[in-house]
């Protein structure tokens, strides 16, 4: 069996494979970051998902400096359907808003929601994966049932009974001066709660491969406490495929917001996401009316594509040996 | 095998029950199911009152759940709210095959469902036909050109297709061939529904109309499956006993699709074995947009007006679907390879 790396631990001397000579002479010792990074760099397709997702992160911070919100929450029933033209450039929806204007701000929303939505996925997964996959014997049953409970009805219709069964519980928050609604609370949520059994399964695995080895041996000869145990050992080890199950989550949750927006039960307008802001174009369509769905349909696209990307990326980085289809 | 299977099939019991309690307790709070029963006529004070104690409304949840799961005919219920219970209860449960009436038009939630679930199923498998003939095309041809510019092009295809969020894929689709062609008098496809009225519901008429959405659910498929087939057929061009039947003169056609194809059809089975009960709750977003008639799009109008007993039967029927595709999938799969032994 091999025993996986520490991150702490100083790497091998010899050079990685696929360095030039030049490099090695130059850079003799490589943490295990530095290795990842190099691993990484090589896989051009990530590199342009990094890129872009820069991009749009610019997109939707910078254009935002320029672009008031009341702006693009601003209805003009005189203007609307508009096509694209010089004064709006991705034309105006149903009810007269700019949608450019509303890309931008629709995009902090959709970010916001995967970044978040993504934490609560993670932190539910790591904690019944780390329970489940340490203690083992009836506790790992009656969670590996649980999650089996939560994966059996496929998620989209989970997430419209639980969008149901929260809508309108959550008020509208304000923060950083900036009024949210609270449907987006319910939809960061929803989403963590039903995408996290992914999560508890790989890390599960990793902790009954791991808690079997030496050092974790050593550790508990020396008398670390369990929760020590569980995690500044085993957790830290078994970071690689969670880092790449936080990655596709986001774009998971990204794509999940928009079908939920979509069906009209999730974020509520006048707040923007791309998701939302789809709802109901395909009423539209029998008149030509294309911008209503093609923007945001490619900025979730580009999104989700580079995140997806990156995701592939660090995978080979961090963790090589589970190379996926 | 067949003590496998048993216990198998008895593993799945408390797991639907837990399953039925979960989604029973959520749909509670799904809005008041009694504000669109009396149409448009405002439903009196008094009638409201007596369809909740007749709907068992005013129990708590988990009588509610034990009418829902074994009926209510053992039982009296209190009909005009006077503390004594005289009228016998009519519910048989769920256990008894009678998942009530559906609060929406008072039919039987099973006979709702069972009308639409033709559609879907029409429609998902003739999708997962298209699916599964395309992907073996795709992922063999690419897998034997591997790193080729076909091989390439598919990779990077498949990328992009397994990122397109599916009502993405359908807009855009009506737009091109429908919209579009129209504008430009060609030949259009048609955008909502299974048929034309003014037609009626031909042979011809329900394939022309399926054609968008098969394309649309097949088309965010293809991407991941693909890929699978390539690596699985990769995995397998690479045995010895393909160069074996290779040096002894086989032709290269019975190598690939008979010597390679049986042995990497095992991880495909799988996925497509787990992922055809999903199919059944993908077609959520599908039919709405085309205004397919089928269950997905059921369970979005119940849903939205609160109707347990339909939405409820729609839940528990995928998630039976989901288990049983589970069972015969590893049944398939040990009959397939000798070597796995279940236990």
């Amino acid at each position: 069996m091999t025993k996986r790396p520490q991150p702490q631990t100083p790497p091998s001397p010899q050079p990685p494979v696929g360095v030039s000579p030049l490099d090695e002479l130059e850079t003799p010792v490589l943490s295990l970051t530095q290795l990842a990074w190099r691993r990484f760099r090589r896989h051009k397709m990530a590199v342009a998902g990094v890129i872009i997702l820069i991009l749009l992160v610019a997109y939707c911070t910078i254009g935002a400096l320029f672009i008031p919100e009341e702006y693009a929450n601003y209805t003009d029933t005189g203007l609307r359907l508009q096509p694209p033209s010089s004064e709006h450039i991705f034309g105006t929806d149903t009810v007269g808003r700019d949608i450019f204007a509303r890309t931008i701000y629709g995009g902090q929303i959709s970010l916001l929601i995967g970044l978040t939505a993504m934490l609560v996925e993670i932190f539910i997964g790591v904690l019944v994966g780390a329970i489940s996959g340490y203690f083992g014997g009836w506790i790992d049953s009656l969670l590996m049932r649980l999650t089996e409970v939560v994966l059996i009805i496929p998620q989209i219709f989970l997430l419209l009974v639980m969008a149901k069964f929260f809508g309108g519980s959550v008020p509208n928050l304000t923060i950083f001066g900036r009024e949210f609604s609270g449907s987006v609370i319910v939809i960061v949520l929803i989403i963590g709660l039903t995408a996290w059994p992914y999560t508890a399964r790989i890390v599960r695995a990793q902790f009954l491969s791991i808690k079997e080895s030496e050092f974790i041996l050593a550790a508990r000869a020396t008398g670390t406490s369990t929760l020590d145990i569980i995690f500044r050992h085993i957790l830290p080890n078994s970071i690689a495929p969670i880092i790449v199950a936080a990655t596709l989550g986001i774009a998971n949750a990204i794509t999940l917001e928009a079908y939920i927006s979509f069906l009209g039960l999730g974020v509520r307008p006048p707040t923007a996401t791309w998701g939302n802001m789809l709802e109901g174009a395909y009423n539209y369509i029998d008149q030509g009316i294309y911008w209503l769905w093609l923007f945001p349909g490619l900025l979730i696209l580009l999104i989700v594509l580079s995140i997806n990307f990156v995701g592939d990326g660090l995978r080979d980085a961090l963790d090589p040996r589970s190379r996926a289809i | 095998m067949t003590r496998y299977i048993l216990r198998r099939l008895l593993q799945a019991i408390p797991l639907l029950f837990l399953i039925s309690l979960i989604l029973f307790i959520m749909l509670q709070n799904m809005g008041d199911p009694l504000a669109t029963m009396g149409g448009r006529t405002m439903t009196r004070s008094e009638d409201r009152a007596r369809l909740t104690r007749q709907l068992g409304l005013d129990k708590p949840i988990v009588i509610q759940y034990l009418y829902w799961l074994i009926g209510n005919d053992w039982t009296k219920i209190d009909l005009d709210g006077d503390g004594v219970a005289e009228t016998p209860g009519i519910r048989k449960g769920v256990l008894r095959g009678d998942f009530g009436y559906s609060l929406v038009n008072r039919r039987p939630a099973m006979e709702v469902i069972a009308e639409r679930l033709p559609n879907t199923l029409l429609l998902m498998l003739t999708a997962e036909i298209v699916i599964i003939a395309g992907s073996l095309l795709i992922g063999i041809y690419a897998a034997l050109r591997q790193y080729s510019f076909v091989d390439n092009l598919v990779t990077a295809l498949s990328f992009i297709g397994y990122s397109m969020p599916i009502f993405f894929v359908a807009l855009g689709l009506m737009y091109i061939f429908s919209v579009n062609f129209k504008a430009w008098g060609l030949p259009y496809l048609p955008t909502v529904g299974m048929f034309d009225p003014r037609v009626g519901k031909s042979f011809w008429q329900v394939v022309w109309h399926m054609i968008l959405p098969v394309i649309t659910i097949a088309i965010t498929s293809f991407a991941a499956n693909s890929r699978y087939v390539r690596s699985t057929m990769l995995e397998a061009m690479g045995q010895d006993y393909i160069r074996t039947a290779r040096s002894k003169g086989i032709p290269r056609r019975s190598v690939v699709f008979i010597h390679a194809l049986k042995n990497a059809s095992l991880p495909i089975i799988t996925v497509v074995g787990l992922d055809l009960p999903f199919l059944l709750g993908g077609a959520v977003v599908t039919e709405r947009i085309f205004a397919w008639p089928g269950m997905g799009r059921l369970f979005l109008d119940h849903v939205s007006r609160g109707d347990t007993p339909v939405v409820m039967g729609i839940l528990m029927l995928i998630a039976v679907a989901v288990i049983i595709f589970q069972i015969i999938t590893d049944i398939i799969y040990a009959w397939l390879d000798p070597r796995i032994r279940y236990t």
